[in-house]
């Protein structure tokens, strides 16, 4: 009982990164129809930055205020300089464009920071939290984790949703030549999507390496299975992928708590496989049917 | 108008097994002039340009991105590495070189089947999945795999006849490295020939069918998903064998060798090479055998340190990659034939253009 419960905390709280980071890559999708497969490099270079400012005597929050802003600008300058030329091009040559991004970034981090694991400091305890006499596997900072990653989905809702940018956003990613047509500057919506992504992204990359090692491949898995999160919600879907997310984490937590650890991305590809064989577009997808 | 006599016959596989026999003579000759740790590069180079080639008939003919090229090159070492366990194994090279392939081919079959129905990113992060996921397997089983250590894989003694042959060829004794690296050669030069005969033939002209327009493809007769399966078991075995040649190469099969980094260097060599060229893709082999000694030994002049250095040679193909597809999609091999094209469209251009206006 007391394995279950810490198995599923455990679970809850790799779920919610994984999620946070399945939704960067769905913002990236319905703004410009790319898997940002250097997404996960990204997160971990405003790691990095984080990690910096943090060693040279701020706080833990300056870095990820750091981590968070770098990120922003990362994202901005990369779809600006890179994905902007090869948009509405043959998407073969967006999927290769990211992976030389992810080269890229790896080694330069690598040259930069070093190929060595370091410790990344937490906000708060690492140790769990004690409930009656017992201690479970939900550490305050998992707390934090959960919470921050909860607050950044609702403000994302409240952007989306309720705000006039947020709108003009929405249409720029729903049909570029319409919005246009209405006055929207699609190219500055499509930046700015790419930029929130990878901040949400710099996000997730903070709080996985709290109170654990960081090193330029760090992020390597996170990616791996943030992809498979946005997948099982339907790559679409904003609240697929955070559905997504939490069911993988749990399940993976499961089969590392009760199975082995090194299964853990065998686990990932056969449920990618299994949800992809049964619904090709995801669990959440409209799929829009075409007859030839 | 007047034909010009070609060089080589048209008929593509006499033209194949022309180049074939004229590359092994090549090879032959080089690696007899070669020092052991040029051989052990050429040997490098043999394995990367096997599996770059059948990742250029996936990504280059069918449009299809494979991320997981390295776990299938896993599969083709680990089977070798089982097949050659120590001295007294008598399995045959070429016969551990076939059930490499095969072993990778039914790996490559069952994940072919699931990717037959995604495509482009999804494909992609299946296969990122796939390369994830291999390495962890070896880990788990670690009796029968060897865990992180690996399995050693034990070069069975050449063979009397080979050694006679090699030395009435060459006048020189063939080393156990020039061994490897004439296995590994024969492997590709008999891998190209079967790619490229391949790719001239029916089951050639249906890849690229589906890679440029699905819906015509379907409207022709082609049944989608037969035809992207088939292009990925091809190419899965491609990688299989490679992987054996690695496996020989090294003398070992470990997870370290087969991390992601592997899958995304092949798929750059195919990208620098130029997408849907077996030639590019040798080239791209080459590119990635050759260029991190000297991009290290640059770096090292430079001041940095050997860790540091080290990391420029992907820095280098990683920007090269994303320059590629920027400015030249077409990769090397591609953009020199469209320059050659564009030159001799517009000389016959304006030949007739001259020719109207007297």
């Amino acid at each position: 009982m007391q394995q279950l419960l810490n198995t599923a905390l455990v679970g809850l709280t790799l779920g919610m990164v994984y999620a946070a980071f399945a939704l960067a890559l769905v913002l990236v999708w319905r703004s410009t129809r790319v898997v940002n497969f250097a997404q996960a490099p990204m997160a971990m270079v405003t790691t990095f930055v984080a990690l910096v400012v943090i060693e040279s005597g701020a706080s833990w929050w300056l870095g990820l205020v750091a981590a968070l802003v770098s990120g922003l600008v990362l994202g901005a300058v990369l779809e600006r300089a890179v994905v902007r030329p090869v948009q509405g091009g043959a998407q073969i040559n967006a999927v290769i464009l990211t992976l030389g991004l992810f080269i890229v970034l790896h080694a330069l981090a690598a040259v930069v920071f070093g190929n060595r694991y370091r410790s990344f400091p937490a906000p708060f305890g690492i140790r769990g939290l004690e409930i009656g006499d017992r201690t479970v596997a939900l550490t305050p900072t998992g707390v934090f984790t959960i919470v921050a990653v909860l607050v950044t989905m609702a403000l994302l809702v409240a952007l989306f949703r309720f705000t006039d940018l947020g709108l003009r956003m929405r249409a720029a990613a729903f049909n570029q030549e319409v919005a246009r047509l209405l006055g929207v500057r699609v190219g500055r919506m499509l930046t700015l999507g790419w930029a929130l992504a990878s901040l949400v992204g710099s996000l997730a990359g903070v709080l996985i390496a709290s109170g654990s090692l960081v090193h330029p491949g760090f992020m390597d898995s996170v990616v791996v299975f943030g992809f498979v999160a946005a997948v099982l919600g339907g790559l679409d879907s904003p609240i697929g992928s955070v559905v997504g997310g939490l069911v993988l984490g749990l399940s993976l937590s499961f089969v590392s708590g009760y199975v082995a650890s090194q299964l853990v991305p065998l686990a990932a590809l056969l449920i990618l496989v299994l949800v992809l064989l049964v619904r090709p577009g995801g669990l959440f997808s409209t799929t829009t049917a075409r007859q030839v | 108008m007047r034909t010009p006599t070609p060089a080589l016959p048209d008929a593509p596989l006499t033209r194949h097994l022309l180049l074939a026999v004229l590359g092994l003579v090549v090879v032959v000759l080089v690696l007899q002039g070669a020092s052991d740790f040029r051989r052990f590069q050429l040997a490098e180079m043999a394995y990367l340009g096997i599996a770059a080639g059948g990742l250029t008939v996936l990504t280059g003919l069918n449009g299809q991105v494979s991320l997981g090229h390295g776990a299938l090159m896993a599969v083709g070492a680990y089977t070798a590495a089982l097949l050659l366990p120590d001295l007294d194994a008598s399995v045959p090279l070429p016969l551990v070189l076939l059930a490499a392939a095969v072993a990778a081919l039914v790996v490559g079959a069952v994940v072919g089947v699931a990717a037959a129905r995604l495509h482009g990113p999804y494909l992609a992060g299946a296969t990122l999945a796939l390369a994830v996921a291999v390495p962890g397997i070896a880990l788990y089983f670690k009796e029968t795999l060897g865990g992180e250590q690996g399995l050693p894989v034990v070069l069975p003694d050449i063979p009397g006849w080979v050694l006679d042959a090699a030395y009435f060829l060459t006048g020189q004794d063939l080393t156990r490295s020039g061994y490897v690296a004439l296995v590994g050669w024969l492997t590709l030069v008999v891998t190209y020939v079967l790619l490229a005969n391949l790719s001239r033939s029916r089951v050639g002209r249906r890849w690229r069918a589906v890679r440029d327009d699905e819906v015509a493809a379907q409207l022709a007769g082609i049944d989608l998903g037969r035809a992207r399966v088939s292009a990925f078991v091809v190419s899965a075995a491609a990688a299989g064998a490679a992987g054996a040649v690695l496996a020989l190469s090294v003398r070992l099969a470990a997870p370290s060798s087969f991390t992601l980094n592997l899958s995304l260097t092949l798929l750059a060599a195919v990208v620098l090479g130029g997408l849907g060229s077996l030639t590019g893709a040798l080239a791209g082999a080459a590119l990635l055998t050759f260029l991190p000694q000297v991009a290290t030994g640059l770096g090292t002049d430079a001041g940095l340190s050997d860790i540091q250095a080290a990391e420029l040679a992907p820095l280098v193909y990683g920007l090269v990659m994303v320059g590629v597809v920027l400015v030249a999609p077409a990769g090397l091999a591609g953009s020199l034939r469209l320059l050659v094209v564009r030159r001799r469209t517009r000389a016959a251009l304006s030949t007739t253009s001259k020719g109207t206006a007297t």
